[in-house]
């Protein structure tokens, strides 16, 4: 790891390992060799847990997709295709969508330390998500609309109190983050204190980033918006790469800036909202994930937004493996996890300004 | 040809534009000056609609700007704004491809063609960047970011360059360098310039007209020698200047003449 120590326009450039130029075989490349990473790890993860599968039988009747219990028990078989697959693949919906998201912020805010929990995008899906189980408590399909919602109305808000007359500085951006969270973070109490005890800590749990009481009926949406969110972002990936360098310039080359703008927008509430509503706000994975990408890959956004997902993906898949066996058999958050992971590498960047 | 007729912009109350026309015909190089917040960047942008006139109206070959879309227009016109920003490393080769973002085959998702690859290298080679090629943006001197800068712009081979104080880092070789580039793509590639600039030398070396503003007014369009005359700038510029012929080019050559001067 190289990290220029120029200062440049008060934010530390982050120099990769790669200088080569960024072409469709490499991206390809990576993207496969990630991808087989993240299968291996969806199939090594699904074994580790506080009750210990048979490795053999467990390894036949993943591969067979279910279809064979391959001398399991039927506890056993359950366990792994009813409670630890579904909770590994969300978590990978989930890790994917936020690192997308990240990466989406990052370039379209032209400020590497854009995060959708810390500029208070999470929080406001999380809003978004305690109306949706207060109003409509028995509709499933309302969270993530209403987490959809309040992550759209938390970016635009961010979005506005940030331009100042000179412009979105960096620093402005994040501050206007920190009153956002703070804001949304005192709604938040309030709808708390309206929730009976034994809710509380469950809630409590679910606000840090919890994968533990994760349903099974949102996992088809929440795979389908982080393939389709990185689809689209990759997409526009070409757009992104020049908004990065300066609205203006990039609108000059041809960009249709508001376009994009919104689109990014859009994909990127979406992104986040599905994932707070089936996971709470897990943090610093839009921060984390990116950086990583962008240092070993180069900061094209061709080859980092589909990199980045894939390897948040990953991150999360691991990170929530973690929070399930490291004091099994109780579970962390998996949101302190990657927030204890984060958080030093946020102070570190932030300390090259 | 990229034409502005009776251009006016207001921002709230204040005029920045008053009543500007301007053509740009191919081959000619046009100089815009005149003092600070005379409205030269604004009448500029609006010759590529980043911002709308009130008043008036800028056609591409007769026919509205507006009626294009962004992608063709940064075909035709390339803008070479005064720096960039850069706060994500990319490459100076990186940078300059970015400039062939217009002539993708589609809007968005594209990769560079070999064909882009090589217009690039070229005006890396054109520029005196092609050993700097690999090196990050953000580790360059000004200067070289500007050529940069520059660089991308010819890397669209648009036929109308817009330069926005494109010598402001420039040391005086690469100024020179830098407008004979552009000079260069209008006398052999038929392009069309227009350069905004403080260096009323440099202006009278390499333009074909000069369109000199104060305060969103047009004083006075025309060619060199008849722009730069003493009682004019003195006007506009509040400032006694003397204007003789320069003894290599044989244009107007203008030296200002400083109230407190140091006497030998």
């Amino acid at each position: 790891m190289n990290i220029n120590s120029t200062r440049f326009d008060g934010i530390p450039a982050i120099n990769g390992a790669s200088r080569d130029r960024v072409t469709l075989r490499k991206t390809v490349i990576s993207c496969i060799v990630l991808s087989c990473a993240l299968l291996l790890t969806v199939v090594l993860m699904s074994l580790v847990g506080s009750e210990r599968l048979p490795l053999r039988p467990a390894l036949c009747a993943l591969f067979s997709f279910g279809n064979a219990q391959c001398g399991l028990t039927t506890d056993q078989f359950d366990i792994l295709f009813e409670i630890r697959l579904p909770r590994i693949l969300l978590a990978a919906a989930v890790g994917g969508s936020l690192a997308t998201a990240g990466a989406g912020y990052q370039a379209l805010l032209r400020n590497p330390l854009a995060e959708p929990y810390l500029l208070g995008i999470s929080n406001g899906a999380a809003v978004g998500t305690m109306m949706a189980l207060v109003f409509f408590g028995a509709n499933e399909w309302s969270r993530p609309l209403l987490a959809f919602a309040g992550a759209l109305v938390a970016t635009l808000a961010v979005y506005r109190l940030a331009r100042g007359r000179a412009g979105a500085t960096p620093e402005r951006l994040i501050l206007a983050g920190v009153i956002v969270t703070t804001f949304l973070s005192s709604v938040i109490v309030f709808v708390t204190t309206l929730m009976d005890a034994t809710r509380i800590r469950s809630f409590t749990f679910w606000l840090l980033g919890d994968l533990s009481g994760s349903s099974k009926s949102l996992l088809p949406l929440a795979i389908a918006i982080a393939v389709s969110g990185t689809a689209v972002l990759t997409w526009n990936a070409r757009s992104l790469n020049l908004l990065m360098l300066g609205e203006r310039d990039a609108f000059d080359l041809g960009v249709e800036v508001s376009r994009v703008r919104i689109t990014v927008f859009l994909v990127a509430s979406l992104l986040v909202g599905s994932s707070v509503a089936a996971s709470g706000s897990v943090g610093y994975v839009g921060l984390v994930v990116p950086h990583l990408a962008r240092l070993s890959l180069g900061s094209d956004n061709r080859i980092s937004i589909p990199a980045a997902s894939l390897g948040g993906a990953l991150f999360v898949i691991i990170a929530d493996s973690a929070a399930r066996t490291l004091i099994a058999p109780r579970e962390l958050p998996v949101g302190a996890l990657t927030a204890l992971i984060g958080a030093p590498l946020f102070i570190y960047l932030l300390r090259r300004i | 040809m990229l034409e502005a007729q009776n251009i006016t912009v207001k921002y709230g109350e204040r005029t920045a534009v008053a009543g500007a026309s301007l053509k740009l015909s191919p081959g000619e190089m046009t100089a815009l000056i005149g003092p600070n917040g005379a409205g030269k960047s604004t009448l500029l942008q609006t010759l590529n609609g980043r911002i709308q006139p009130t008043v008036g109206s800028v056609t591409l070959d007769g026919q509205l700007l507006e009626t294009f879309d962004r992608r063709t227009i940064g075909r035709r016109i390339s803008v070479v704004a005064q720096e960039a920003e850069l706060r994500f490393p990319v490459t100076v080769l990186e940078f300059v491809l970015g400039g062939r973002f217009a002539w993708a085959a589609s809007g968005a998702w594209g990769w560079e063609t070999k064909r882009d690859v090589e217009i690039a290298l070229e005006v890396l080679n054109e520029t005196e960047l092609t050993e700097l090629s690999g090196r990050l943006m953000n580790e360059l001197s000004g200067g070289e970011r500007q050529r940069a800068v520059l660089a991308r712009a010819l890397t669209t081979e648009a036929s109308y360059l817009l330069l926005d104080e494109p010598t402001a880092n420039l040391d005086l070789s690469h100024q020179t360098m830098l407008l004979g580039l552009v000079r260069n793509r209008c006398d052999n590639c038929n392009a069309s310039a227009l350069v905004v600039t403080h260096d009323l030398n440099l202006a009278a070396q390499f333009a074909d007209n000069v369109l000199l503003m104060k305060e969103g007014e047009t004083i006075r369009t025309g060619a060199p020698q008849s722009v730069f005359t003493a009682e004019l700038l003195q006007e506009v510029f509040g400032l006694r200047v003397l204007v003789d012929t320069h003894p290599v080019t044989g244009g107007p050559r203008v030296t200002p003449v400083h109230q407190t001067h140091r006497y030998h």
